[in-house]
């Protein structure tokens, strides 16, 4: 069945006219992602790659009736964006944009939970069910359908993971980027309930990185509840104390979000951590 | 985005939080001065980013101008060494000049974003002086927090209730209620990722004074606040990676030799750690980013190379909107023009690897080209003892 994205999913795209926006819209397309309208204000009217643009949300929610949305739109003005789309009835925002206030995510990460908006993201290369809808910017080509979750705090590296069981045959239900900032919207928990509900998915590949404890909380959850394997790698063994890794999310402080404790606490809960990042296709192999 | 103590002090009184009258000083002359102005015992402070200034030396206190003299050549245009700043120290070109306070009680204040809650934190704890992780670990049961909702802000009860629990008379629980509510709206009015004064103290006439300051801003928000952009102190970052910052790259220097060239934050960090687990150890982080062009890989790849450490190149990519023959294109062209003597191993995956190869193979250059990842590194072991 895969998680939250699938066939069925009419995909809004926000900031739809900027050059970002529109290249995405048209791959997106393209993999066969049922993109249902754009919004850029002052733009309404339009269309890009025979996709109607309107200039507010509510005017798309009405004309479209859209359930998820993606905003490709600058950091000063993203956090006004996903606000839009989750006062406006979206279930589901996608959010690409890096950059984002961390002061600006509190708040809008505060009105999502009153508005039970699922958010994915900030800073997030998005969501893929391969085969049924890609709401992101990988490569669609690298991803075969199949058995496996993949949820990643980073872009590129889920795609290495990704291709490595490609290339061994094995497909994905949903792979996920999480996002790597300090304030994201759905955890690694909350996708595992999500992939342990799925008769999809076999099995998990959680890519974790230094910073924050979203790791352990992961790990704690996975040892509780979660039931079927899971394969993990986690970026950044050899990083600095006290320096931001190019994420936001990823910096070492005061002794906490160290690669040595999530490692720890992932083994402890049973998982396959490996050392390599070269080896995460052969352990889910050895798993599945 | 760091800034010095005398910085955040400023910060800090246009804040309403009170500090020791003070000056920075950048000359002996001109800490003598300051030291007359203030009369009485002053403390020499040496400014650097790093913390752990007091165990290492780099705090003075003297009796007199003419000792204010001796302290600031002792400290000034000398690296100063504390357990954040590596063996090699930081150069100090500034001290802050204070008048001395007599100490009574010390105090641990900060504030943060609880990642966890994902809110903004108030911590405070009637164990200051010592570091808060320090606190954490030896007397956790010390430590007081405050979580705020954004949608209200924090309220006077709660930081009443906060400064409540230090332990202090009336006047100093006042005194820090109104200190927290100040350092909180700095906090969210700069855009900042953490305050924290350790220690704040009671002195001898009852006033609550913030001795030390301590202001980390969120870069992401920095686009807001031109003013704090203008305290960047570009002595206090390294050269080259101020170099990446102004052509959009993401450079942090290391200790080891191997250069890497990576696309992606969290693909550079894993490449790191192979390098690691190839026996090598990396030279610098260099995240070129998703949508880099030509010119971007090339700045990049002749910026990781004026490392004079680099033994060996690592180039690993993932193309994604990235393509790889683009950056096949930029590594030839930076190879050729900087006539490179050292090995580069290149490892390319993605959109358009064909053509990216191709050049690459077609260049007359002479990389070692990895399939993939367990290759690549086997390749920099080899290539790291052939370089010697």
């Amino acid at each position: 069945m895969s998680i939250l994205v699938d066939k069925t999913t009419r995909v809004l795209v926000q900031g739809i006219t900027g050059r970002e926006g529109s290249f995405h819209t048209q791959q997106m397309l393209a993999y066969g992602t049922n993109v249902v309208a754009g919004v850029t204000p002052g733009k309404g009217g339009q269309s890009v790659h025979d996709v109607p643009v309107f200039d507010t949300v509510a005017e798309a929610m009405g004309k479209t009736e859209p359930n998820a949305a993606m905003i490709f739109v600058p950091p000063r003005f993203a956090a006004d964006a996903i606000l839009e789309a989750a006062e406006g009835g979206i279930e589901l925002v996608i959010c690409l944009t890096e950059g984002i206030p961390v002061n600006d995510m509190v708040l809008v990460r505060r009105y999502l939970d009153i508005r039970g908006t699922k958010l994915i993201g900030p800073n997030t290369p998005g969501i893929i069910s391969p085969g049924k809808a890609k709401l992101g910017l990988m490569a669609g080509y690298i991803h075969r359908e199949g058995s496996v979750g993949v949820m990643s705090r980073s872009g590129t590296l889920t795609y290495e993971a990704v291709n490595q069981l490609s290339q061994r045959g094995i497909g994905q239900s949903t792979c996920v980027g999480i996002g790597g900032d300090p304030i994201i919207g759905l955890s690694f928990i909350d996708l595992l309930a999500l992939f342990e509900e799925d008769e999809q998915t076999e099995a998990v590949v959680l890519i974790g990185e230094i910073g924050g404890n979203a790791e352990e909380q992961a790990a704690r959850y996975i040892a509780d509840e979660f039931t079927k394997p899971v394969v993990s790698f986690i970026a950044g063994r050899t990083a600095p104390p006290g320096r931001r890794m190019g994420h936001a999310g990823a910096i070492v402080t005061g002794g906490t979000g160290t690669a040595a404790a999530k490692i720890a606490a992932l083994s402890e809960a049973g998982v396959t951590v490996v050392e390599s990042p070269a080896q995460i296709g052969s352990a889910i192999a050895s798993v599945i | 985005m760091k800034i010095h103590e005398y910085q955040a002090k400023e910060l800090f009184s246009s804040f309403s939080i009170p500090v020791p009258a003070g000056k920075v000083a950048s000359s002996p002359s001109e800490a003598s001065e300051a030291a007359a102005s203030l009369s009485g015992r002053v403390v020499v402070k040496a400014q650097i980013y790093a913390g752990g200034r007091g165990k290492a030396g780099g705090v003075l206190v003297v009796d007199s101008p003419e000792a204010a003299r001796g302290a600031a050549e002792k400290l000034l245009a000398h690296p100063l060494v504390t357990h954040q700043t590596g063996p090699a120290g930081r150069m100090v070109n500034r001290v802050l000049v204070e008048r001395a306070t007599d100490v009574e009680t010390e105090i641990y204040l900060g504030i943060t974003i609880d990642r966890t809650r994902r809110l903004p934190v108030i911590m405070a704890s009637p164990a200051g002086g010592m570091e808060i992780e320090q606190i954490a670990s030896d007397s956790p049961e010390k430590i007081f927090k405050e979580w705020i909702s954004p949608e209200i802000g924090l309220r006077t009860f709660q930081a009443y209730r906060l400064a409540s629990k230090l332990g202090l008379g009336p006047s100093q629980t006042k005194q820090v209620t109104k200190i927290i509510s100040n350092l909180y709206r700095l906090f969210v009015e700069k855009d900042c990722m953490l305050v924290e004064i350790n220690p704040l103290v009671v002195d001898a006439d009852g006033s609550v004074i913030a001795l030390d300051a301590k202001v980390n801003f969120d870069d992401n928000g920095l686009f807001r606040h031109p003013e704090v952009e203008s305290m960047r102190d570009p002595n206090e970052e390294n050269q080259l990676e101020l170099e990446a910052k102004k052509n959009n790259l993401n450079y942090i220097k290391l200790d080891g030799n191997v250069g890497c060239l990576v696309n992606g934050a969290g693909l550079a960090m894993a490449t790191m750690d192979l390098i690691k687990l190839a026996g090598a150890a990396p030279a610098n982080f260099l995240d070129v980013g998703g949508s880099a062009n030509e010119e971007m890989i090339e700045k990049g790849f002749s910026l990781l190379l004026s490392d004079p450490d680099v033994r060996a190149v690592f180039i690993n990519i993932f193309g994604g909107i990235l393509r790889c023959d683009i950056l096949a294109r930029g590594i030839v062209a930076a190879v050729k023009r900087l006539e490179v003597d050292v090995p580069v191993v290149v490892r390319l995956e993605g959109t358009n690897v064909e053509q990216g190869r191709e050049i690459l193979a077609q260049s007359g250059l002479s990389f070692l080209r990895a399939s993939d990842l367990d290759e690549a590194a086997k390749l920099i072991a080899r290539a790291l003892k052939e370089g010697k």
